[in-house]
């Protein structure tokens, strides 16, 4: 298992330069954009890449709620993070995308942008409450977080989507059918980023198990250090570990 | 072309954001290793 | 064995009944939502032409800010006595307490927003064009779907550091489409310019699916030590 993690990192990174040579060399150039929309190539598989990673967190935060998997809430934690942050280069590549083609940097009733906003916000505040609970059950209620949050997308959509065909305003990003040759780069882009998120969510996931596993050791050591000193009713504080904070 | 600019701006920003994360993975691996060596010791 | 109903109006007669006797919380309230309208009143120009347009926003910002504030005290009287724990141990339903308590809060803000609007009214020289009646459901529905899930998030924020900033954390995000609606509807009806009919039905249905998460989602909530 250890050394299939850097084959598939170099098969990861070739895949990503390939990609790159086909977005920037091979895919035609728009008729109306110009050179500047290959920023969807980077753009989009990111977006669809996040919300395939926020769905994971939502099957998984349920599978939790039913079973109380330990497994099934690390993934939800990975995915949560590791989606954050695709979905942060979604919201910077988008505006950058913008500004020449539009002229403006942001447009409040595009749909998919401001969607992607507040998923945005709604996955960092469920990452703020897994830092910030005191709870023993914070798992739980993250996960309920998760499962409020992915009922709250879709009326995210839709409310957008009203209020713009009352406001007309400006889609950024374009409507319409695609060239099939520059789909065929989308995909191939998509199919690189997903190979990525893959290692990167992987990477996570022993990193959150490494951890679990110091959080034991100290509780363990810390147990011990209280048998040695004496735990009997009115004994005092035991001998203080050296404990490195976070 | 200034559009030009915009794209490779993209394209750059896209990798920092994914080194900056890559990078604190790094780093809190290594400090959990330390942690887990020392707790080791004892 | 007591139902569901029954449970739920006990215990909203009582947080009523005590509310009522400290007026602590309620008279703090009432000055904070005549502060915020007057802050508004100096911030956005009300003499401009466009403030039809922006008033259905302002007037639900400064709802949402005032319900926030009532919200993060919903459950400290309960922290105080350890009532939930006993809660937590009696075999009644834990939707019992989330019922009496959404609807302790509704009841709350309601008042606070009756009190706000006059306001906002004098101070924006206010009057509706549209369908003013349809002012009535946009009300009910965006008020409840604030606070169904704020004392929801308010039960989970117990839990954690920074307890009164968390509460607005969780629920602003997830508000997004109820404060659309709602400022969509409200300036709809305000302005005469749109049908507010779908905003009023996306109220209803944010408000059916939350509730009922909630109500599925409570007993896990409550049960968390």
């Amino acid at each position: 298992m250890k050394r299939l993690f850097p084959i598939l990192s170099v098969l990861t990174a070739a895949l990503l330069a390939y990609a790159l040579y086909q977005a920037l060399v091979v895919a035609p150039t728009d008729a109306q954009q110009g050179d500047v929309y290959r920023i969807i190539y980077y753009h989009v598989p990111s977006a669809w890449t996040a919300f395939l990673l926020f769905l994971i967190n939502f099957v998984a935060s349920i599978v939790y709620l039913i079973r109380r998997n330990q497994k099934a809430d690390v993934v939800a934690l990975v995915c949560a993070e590791v989606g954050v942050v695709f979905c942060t280069v979604v919201l910077i590549t988008g505006p950058i995308w913008a500004r020449p083609v539009w002229g403006i940097w942001w447009a409040p009733g595009d749909i998919r942008l401001t969607s992607t906003l507040v998923m945005w916000l709604i996955y960092v505040s469920y990452l703020v409450l897994r830092r910030f609970s005191t709870s023993a059950q914070t798992q739980m209620l993250a996960a309920a977080l998760a499962v409020f949050g992915a009922l709250d997308v879709p009326l995210v959509y839709f409310s957008i989507w009203f209020f713009r065909t009352q406001h007309p305003q400006p889609v950024i990003g374009g409507g319409g059918s695609m060239d099939p040759r520059m789909l065929h780069v989308l995909l191939i882009n998509w199919l690189a980023f997903l190979c990525f998120a893959f290692l990167v969510c992987w990477s996570r996931f022993r990193l959150e198990l490494l951890h679990r596993e110091v959080e034991e050791a100290h509780a363990m050591q810390s147990l011990a250090g209280d048998a040695l000193a004496g735990n009997g009713v009115g004994a005092k504080a035991s001998v203080p570990l050296s404990r490195s904070s976070k | 072309m200034n559009a030009i600019k915009f794209l490779f701006a993209a394209y750059i920003v896209t990798w920092v954001i994914h080194s900056f994360y890559l990078g604190s993975l790094v780093r809190r691996f290594s400090r959990l290793r330390e942690q887990l060596k020392e707790l080791g010791k004892k | 064995m007591t139902s569901l109903w029954a449970l739920t109006l006990a215990t909203l007669r009582k947080d009523i009944r005590l509310e009522w006797r400290s007026k602590d919380a309620l008279n703090s309230m009432l000055f904070f939502s005549l502060l915020v309208v007057v802050i508004f009143a100096f911030a956005f120009d009300p003499l401009a032409e466009e403030s039809r347009h922006i008033a259905g926003g302002l007037i639900w910002v400064a709802f949402l800010f005032a319900a926030v504030v009532a919200l993060n005290q919903t459950w400290a009287r309960e922290l105080r006595n350890q009532v939930l724990d006993a809660y937590r141990v009696s075999p009644a339903p834990a939707n019992a307490l989330f019922l009496a308590k959404a609807l302790g809060n509704f009841l709350f803000v309601s008042v606070l927003e009756a009190l706000m609007t006059p306001l906002f009214v004098v101070f924006y020289n206010l009057h509706v064009l549209g369908p003013a009646w349809q002012l009535i459901p946009i009300a009910i529905l965006g008020t409840w779907a604030l606070v169904v899930n704020g004392t929801f998030f308010a039960a989970m924020s117990l839990r954690t550091r920074s307890r009164e900033i968390m509460l607005p954390l969780l629920l602003f995000p997830i508000s997004i489409p109820a404060v659309l609606g709602m400022v969509a509807g409200t300036t709809a009806v305000l302005t005469g310019d749109n049908s507010a009919h779908f905003y009023i039905v996306l109220l209803l249905t944010y408000d059916v699916v939350f509730t009922t998460a909630c109500l599925l989602l409570f007993e896990t909530i409550l049960h968390a030590e």
